[in-house]
């Protein structure tokens, strides 16, 4: 089961070693700084888990309707919805002058996530209409909804004319976990939506019902599960955990509403759940891979002059080799000659 | 026989790991004659077939053709030397004309062709028109149009795998004719079946295959069926003799005027179909698949739901609205003629294949899975039906569809069902297998369960069912007592020549 993931780990790093000598950088220290030098401090360390509490709770999410053939591929849209939802209350009520701010906080984010992505269960159950191009538009509109309210109703009167909210109040933002880091609980919400995601995939009837109609649909049919519940579920889930994760972001190292918001935690998540084997456990594993290779990435483009656009490429051939050795283990290649009809 | 056989194979072995497909097999197939190759499901025809079309290549042994030792590396070797095989299957493209899928394959102008293939038509008896669309071809017409085909290649032996296990009963009568034809045209034909009786009427020539292995040559016509069949499956028949029927009880399943448009351009539309299935009897339905059966069963068992509730009734109450699980819960029970993907999920094991359709049975507390029930279940199952697995663990994909087929049937009758669907219920399992399957149906009758099954055997039917209907383009016939009808007057319905 982890032969895929470790050979395209390896293979991604051949690869980026190449690449990395290509653009004439020094790629032993480009490598290192990437992959062990997130190690090498407490602060970095920590820092890694900061960024793996969105992607391990957005990627369980998404990964439920993964499994049932349900492709949301827009859960950066649900991610900036579910941060906007929460924002609400600390811009509304910046004097933090509303009784339980910080749970009304993640539960209006996980309801904006959540409804977000319904829309796109709707037109799908409705129309027939393909969520994957629908959850991809709907993250494109929620970016625009982003920075419309930045840009005009909730901009910062006094922030310099800077596209960003208030700073929140203090019992807006979530308690951090280990003192001195900015690793906060959401780091909880996301180990907790793990342990859910495990129980009912590998345990509970509905999580049966969902990798049936994944694995086979027409058996799911003749078993009698409901095929738009499972587009409802699907969706409703990802969304749902996107738009906590959303409120985490805002709440915890962000501390109010900005841009940089839309950080593309949402698609990596797509990356850490394939990479997961789309499989409980396994997501745990890839969410902190992936994290590690975010914040290396970062101590890369500054030790080793690597572009940023470097890590992003690390990341798209981890998925890209992922799939391939998953493919390759699976099935054997078969040269037909060509015969003619 | 003076001259050299025609094709002539001497010691061919096949080996797929560690299945011994073909063992030393030796065959002769001669100019002019035709030659059955008989055997049950699993026996190796088709390998051995594969082997002479050279799709495959044999591991050891030779194949000599007019004396001349050959190595086909491709079918293309073997067409080229006059070799030419019409597939089980067949390979057209439904959205293309008859002349269109022919010049595929054939090299000419359509013009040319298009005469050619209705001069082949009237000289062997293979009539159909070149412009016709291939969607709107019988079953039959396109047997001929794969035939004319490889007539067009000239060739010298022609192979048939199962060739009338599609067929209505006179397009079999009119098939034959042609391949009377043909062998008096000195053509070599290979016909590979299982149906003793046509083997015994055509063929001059009868190699059986068992176990990989020619366990007999012998001359057709001088064999009954029954003897016929001890070589083939190397023991005495089955011996399938069953109490007769005790008089039907109370009505569980009715359908009434059941009607439904077609969901694609290539589906079927459904009129007015009445039925009425009743406690402790087997109803059948014969018809050639593709004329409204998956529609029916579809409808019958809630994956489509049908357009007014009471045009169907299970158990005295209206269900045309409900779903499969639901029906579940009033008694039914279905299974389905596809195995793999809709009667089980290939990917999962056996334990979690019984969850499909029987998590009723306690297996379910408060939602989660109680692997102990559902191992037992299964484990039950695969004692009670004589499935043949490693055990509860084993996926569902790897299993031969004749044990997954009991697995199925075992799963649904394990349910205490009081009116079942059993649609194709011995499609493509060996003849021991499909014995087994028919007693439990026959067992079930007996307990009182109400069965309707579809099916396009004709023996089976016969063997099973008090009643039968046909289902032709979409309508069902009237009841037919089985014991007042015969396969002919069934036939000519099939056909539509009766409504």
């Amino acid at each position: 089961m982890l032969t895929a993931p470790v050979l395209a780990l390896v293979l991604t790093c051949l690869a980026s070693l190449v690449l990395f000598a290509a653009l004439g950088k020094p790629a032993g220290a480009a490598l290192h700084a990437l992959l062990l030098k997130p190690f090498l401090s407490w602060y970095s360390f920590s820092e890694v888990l900061l960024k793996m509490a969105p992607l391990l709770l957005i990627a369980q999410g998404l990964a439920i309707g993964f499994r049932a053939n349900v492709f949301n591929i827009g859960a950066e849209g649900q991610f900036i919805v579910g941060a906007l939802c929460a924002s609400a209350l600390p811009v509304y009520f910046p004097d933090g002058d509303f009784p339980l701010m910080l749970p009304a906080m993640i539960a209006f984010g996980a309801l904006g996530g959540t409804v977000y992505a319904l829309i796109a269960a709707a037109l799908r159950t409705r129309f027939g209409a393909s969520e994957i191009l629908v959850t991809l538009m709907l993250a494109l509109i929620a970016v625009q909804i982003l920075n419309y309210l930045l840009l005009g109703p909730w901009k910062d009167p006094r922030g310099f004319n800077f596209p960003q909210t208030v700073m929140f109040p203090d019992n807006a933002m979530l308690p951090i976990l280990f003192d001195g880091t900015r690793t906060n609980i959401s780091l909880i919400f996301a180990l907790l939506a793990s342990v859910f995601a495990y129980l009912m995939m590998q345990h509970h009837f509905r999580g049966y019902q969902l990798r049936t109609a994944g694995l086979a649909p027409r058996a799911a049919l003749y078993a009698g599960f409901s095929a738009p519940r499972m587009v409802w579920l699907g969706l409703g889930l990802g969304g749902l955990a996107a738009g906590i994760a959303g409120a985490s972001e805002v709440a915890g190292p962000l501390g109010q509403l900005q841009r940089s918001v839309t950080s593309g935690y949402g698609y990596a998540a797509i990356i850490v759940a394939y990479v997961g084997g789309l499989n409980p456990l396994g997501i745990i594993g890839s969410s902190f891979l992936i994290s590690v290779i975010y914040i290396g990435g970062d101590s890369a483009t500054v030790s080793a002059g690597l572009p940023v656009a470097a890590v992003e490429v690390f990341q798209g051939l981890l998925l890209f080799f992922y799939l391939m050795t998953f493919t390759l283990i699976r099935f054997r290649i078969e040269i037909d000659r060509k015969v003619p009809a | 026989m003076s001259q050299p056989a025609l094709l002539r194979l001497a010691g061919v072995s096949k080996r797929y790991g560690t299945v011994q497909a073909n063992h030393e097999i030796d065959l002769e197939v001669h100019s002019g004659s035709i030659h059955a190759v008989l055997g049950e499901n699993g026996a190796g025809k088709s390998t051995l077939m594969k082997l002479i079309y050279g799709v495959e290549q044999p591991d050891s042994g030779h194949i000599r053709w007019n004396g001349q030792e050959v190595h086909f590396a491709r079918p293309s070797d073997a067409q080229a030397l006059g070799i030419g095989m019409v597939f089980q299957h067949f390979s057209l493209f439904e959205t293309l004309s008859v002349v269109q899928n022919v010049s595929l394959m054939i090299p000419g102008k359509p013009a040319d062709l298009a005469q050619k293939i209705t001069d082949l038509g009237d000289q062997f008896g293979l009539s159909v028109d070149p412009h016709a669309m291939v969607h709107r071809l019988s079953v039959g017409e396109r047997q001929r149009v794969e035939i004319i085909r490889c007539l067009l290649l000239n060739p010298k032996l022609l192979i048939l795998d199962e060739p009338t296990s599609v067929l209505p009963p006179q397009n079999v009568r009119r098939l034959f004719e042609t391949l009377r034809k043909l062998q008096a045209d000195g053509m070599a034909i290979l016909f590979i079946s299982h149906k003793l009786d046509e083997i015994r009427e055509l063929c001059d020539t009868a190699s059986v295959l068992r176990g990989g292995e020619v366990t007999g040559r012998v001359d057709p016509r001088e064999h009954d069926a029954r003897s016929l069949a001890q070589l083939m499956i190397g023991r005495e028949m089955p011996n399938v003799a069953h109490a007769a029927p005790q008089p039907p009880g109370a009505e569980r399943l009715r359908l009434n005027a059941l009607g439904h448009p077609r969901a694609s351009r290539f589906g079927t539309t459904l009129d007015g179909i009445d039925l009425k299935l009743r406690s402790g009897e087997i109803v059948g339905i014969a018809g050639i698949s593709g004329n409204g059966q998956q529609e029916l069963a579809a409808l019958i068992s809630g994956e489509s739901r049908a357009q007014e509730p009471g045009m169907i009734e299970i158990m005295g109450k209206k269900v045309g609205h409900l779903g499969p699980m639901a029906r579940r819960k009033l008694g039914f029970a279905f299974v389905p003629e596809e195995r793999l993907g809709r009667g089980a999920v290939p990917e999962m094991s056996l334990a979690d294949n019984s969850l499909l359709t029987a998590h009723s049975r306690s297996m379910l507390s408060r939602g989660f899975i109680r692997r102990s029930v559902e191992r037992a279940f299964t484990r039950e199952c695969i004692e009670a039906f004589d499935v043949r697995t490693p055990g509860p663990d084993a996926e569902a994909g790897a299993m031969s569809g004749g044990n997954l087929q009991k697995f199925i049937l075992g799963r649904e009758i394990m349910l205490n069902p009081d009116v079942m669907l059993v649609s194709q219920p011995t499609w493509g399992v060996d003849i021991g297998a499909a014995t087994a399957i028919r007693k439990r149906l026959l067992d079930m009758r007996d307990q009182g369960c109400a069965i309707l099954v579809i099916s396009e055997e004709m023996d089976e039917l016969f063997e099973l069912c008090s009643k039968l209907h046909v289902l032709h383009n979409g309508r069902l016939s009237p009841a037919l007592e089985a014991a007042e009808t015969t396969p002919q007057e069934i036939g000519r319905y099939m056909i539509g020549a009766e409504t």
